[in-house]
């Protein structure tokens, strides 16, 4: 390429990310997908059904309108922090890939821009499954659902981000045990997927609203059952200062990992 | 500019803190140049800092203390600038195994930002370079050993690079597959591509560079041409004694006190510049059937300048 002065930011490594997650995903989407949408369907139709046909409603919904909306954040979650965790670990660490890529003429920020960004396009579309399932049992379609793509890319760009950073911060891939059990769980769990946090004491109350995955459920309740425009803001704020803040551990981890 | 050396390194540190806390110079106040359309070979035996000094030249390690300048940008303030116009080979196998072998060329043509009317015929001409045109549908999990190291080069070169860093590029490479490497690599220095290879196989930089920085220690200890290093450090032949331990020492001290260089090679003491040997000494030291006079070679001076026999 001609001696030109490169700028700080640069789609074009974005893209060649991107052109190497195609590749991949082209030969494995069937198992990919298997797993990114079944996964939430199940959890929707075990608890939806099964606690379903014994609350009937719960806050003002009915119980399988409730997970069905829930369950979207948690497959945003799930196919977004566990990439961001294990692809980034396996390929710094077992893999070496990231030393090739960066002998070329790529940032560790554009490197993990283009991992997260791909990350959390591909959860975006795959944690909107468990809608469509949930229509098909009775949820009513609304305007508001077409923002819901948006609303689980941006949460998948901040789990994305924490679990290159996770990555980062683990001795071995053996540690990312306790990022599951002790951060992940508790997150899936103090949502307000499955039982309204309303319902919880003060102090888990508290906590819920700054899991960035409550905002997430918020965000996709109020697109299918109407918009809440000043609380959704906040939503929106919350989940974009959660992105911003991993993107700022998650390339210093890597920065850490792979410049000596 | 065409005389600019491609790389020029001063007085470059690189420390490390081990596990226990303890410090480590990897690179211990480096001063290189590497002049542009050169195939220079950076030998040294392992742990002599050549590839960290390669790491430093894409920023991929930050030098301590020193200057680094690569095809006029220094680094690593210009890192990403530089690292557009240098080809990397390393010497760990980073291919992606689950990919094709043109996928992973294209890939990296997307990195070195080849524009969208140039990549695929990039792409066909490295697969030319590397001989894996007939390959390039084949995931690189199913490919050979060799082939595998030949994509990693054709990788490195999908850009055309005007200078090319290459890792120890045969290291554990059978020697067909080495003497393969070394055609590809011949034909680079022969294209006017400049070159710095770090080796510690002596007979891979005789072949290819046309100078050598032999490293140890974290700095350079001598460069030249090997022809140039050979007759200052080694002189033109050596003789080689062979014979019990004790019979070994007592050569050893008679030549040192002569003021020769000696190297011993188990049960081998090695006189270098064997054509100054007096008179007197060659008496002492006897001229039986245990006494082989050779030409001296690049070996002798790694070996005499690195205190280290070749691996």
């Amino acid at each position: 390429m001609a001696d030109t002065r490169l700028r700080r930011f640069e789609w074009a490594p974005v893209r060649g990310v991107w052109r190497h997650e195609l590749a991949l995903f082209r030969r494995y989407w069937p198992s990919s997908s298997f797993a990114s949408t079944v996964e939430p369907t199940i959890y929707l139709l075990a608890f939806g059904f099964g606690f379903g046909s014994l609350l009937g409603h719960v806050a003002g919904y009915r119980y399988v309108d409730f997970v069905g909306t829930g369950v979207v954040a948690t497959a945003a979650l799930f196919t977004s922090v566990f990439p961001g965790m294990f692809n980034t670990y396996v390929r710094r660490v077992y893999q070496h890939s990231y030393e090739a890529v960066l002998a070329a003429p790529v940032d560790v920020h554009e490197l993990v821009a283009g991992e997260a960004s791909w990350i959390a396009v591909k959860s975006g579309m795959f944690s909107c499954v468990p809608l469509l399932v949930a229509m098909l049992f009775g949820l009513h379609p609304a305007a508001g659902m077409l923002a819901v793509p948006l609303f689980t890319t941006l949460t998948a760009v901040g789990f994305a981000l924490f679990g290159v950073w996770a990555s980062t911060v683990v001795p071995s891939i053996n540690s990312f045990d306790y990022v599951i059990t002790g951060i992940l769980t508790p997150l899936f769990l103090v949502a307000g997927t499955f039982f309204p946090i309303s319902g919880l004491p003060a102090w888990a109350r508290t906590a819920a609203h700054v899991n960035p995955l409550y905002h997430c459920v918020e965000l996709v309740r109020h697109a299918v059952f109407g918009f809440h425009p000043l609380a959704d803001l906040g939503h929106l704020g919350t989940l974009a200062l959660f992105a911003a803040v991993m993107a700022v551990l998650a390339v210093r981890g890597m920065r850490r990992r792979l410049i000596d | 500019m065409a005389d600019l050396p491609a790389i020029t390194l001063r007085d470059v540190v690189k420390r490390y803190r081990d596990k226990d806390g303890s410090q480590i110079t990897a690179v211990d106040g480096l001063t290189l140049d590497v002049p542009a359309g050169v195939c220079l070979g950076l030998l040294g035996p392992n742990g002599a800092g050549k590839s960290t000094t390669m790491r430093m030249l894409t920023a991929q390690s930050r030098a301590d203390e020193g200057e680094i300048t690569v095809l006029g940008h220094p680094v690593p303030a210009e890192a990403k600038e530089a690292r557009a116009l240098m080809g990397v080979v390393p010497q760990t196998d980073n291919l992606d195994e689950e990919l094709t072998v043109r996928q992973n060329l294209e890939v990296f043509a997307h990195l070195y930002r080849l524009p969208r009317a140039g990549r695929r015929r990039a792409v066909e001409r490295a697969l030319e370079i590397a001989q894996l045109t007939g390959r390039a549908r084949t995931r690189v999990v199913n490919l050979s050993g060799g082939m595998r190291r030949r994509l990693l080069v054709a990788r490195g070169l999908v850009h055309s690079p005007r200078l090319v860093l290459l890792d120890e590029p045969t290291v554990g490479l059978d020697p067909q597959v080495r003497a393969d490497l070394w055609g590809l690599i011949a034909g680079l220095r022969d294209e006017g591509t400049t070159v710095l290879m770090s080796t510690h196989y002596i007979e891979e930089a005789e072949r290819l560079a046309d100078a050598c920085a032999l490293m140890s220690g974290g700095r350079i200890v001598a460069q030249g041409t090997p022809g140039e290093l050979i007759a200052h450090h080694a002189g033109d032949s050596v003789e080689e004694h062979h014979g019990p331990p004790d019979r070994l020492a007592e050569i050893e001290a008679l030549v040192r006190r002569a003021g020769l260089p000696t190297r011993r090679t188990g049960p081998t003491v090695s006189v270098l510049r064997a054509e100054h040997i007096p008179p007197s000494l060659a008496d002492a030291l006897g001229n039986g059937d245990r006494v082989v006079r050779r030409a001296a070679s690049l070996e002798d001076v790694f070996v005499v300048l690195t205190g280290e026999n070749v691996g």
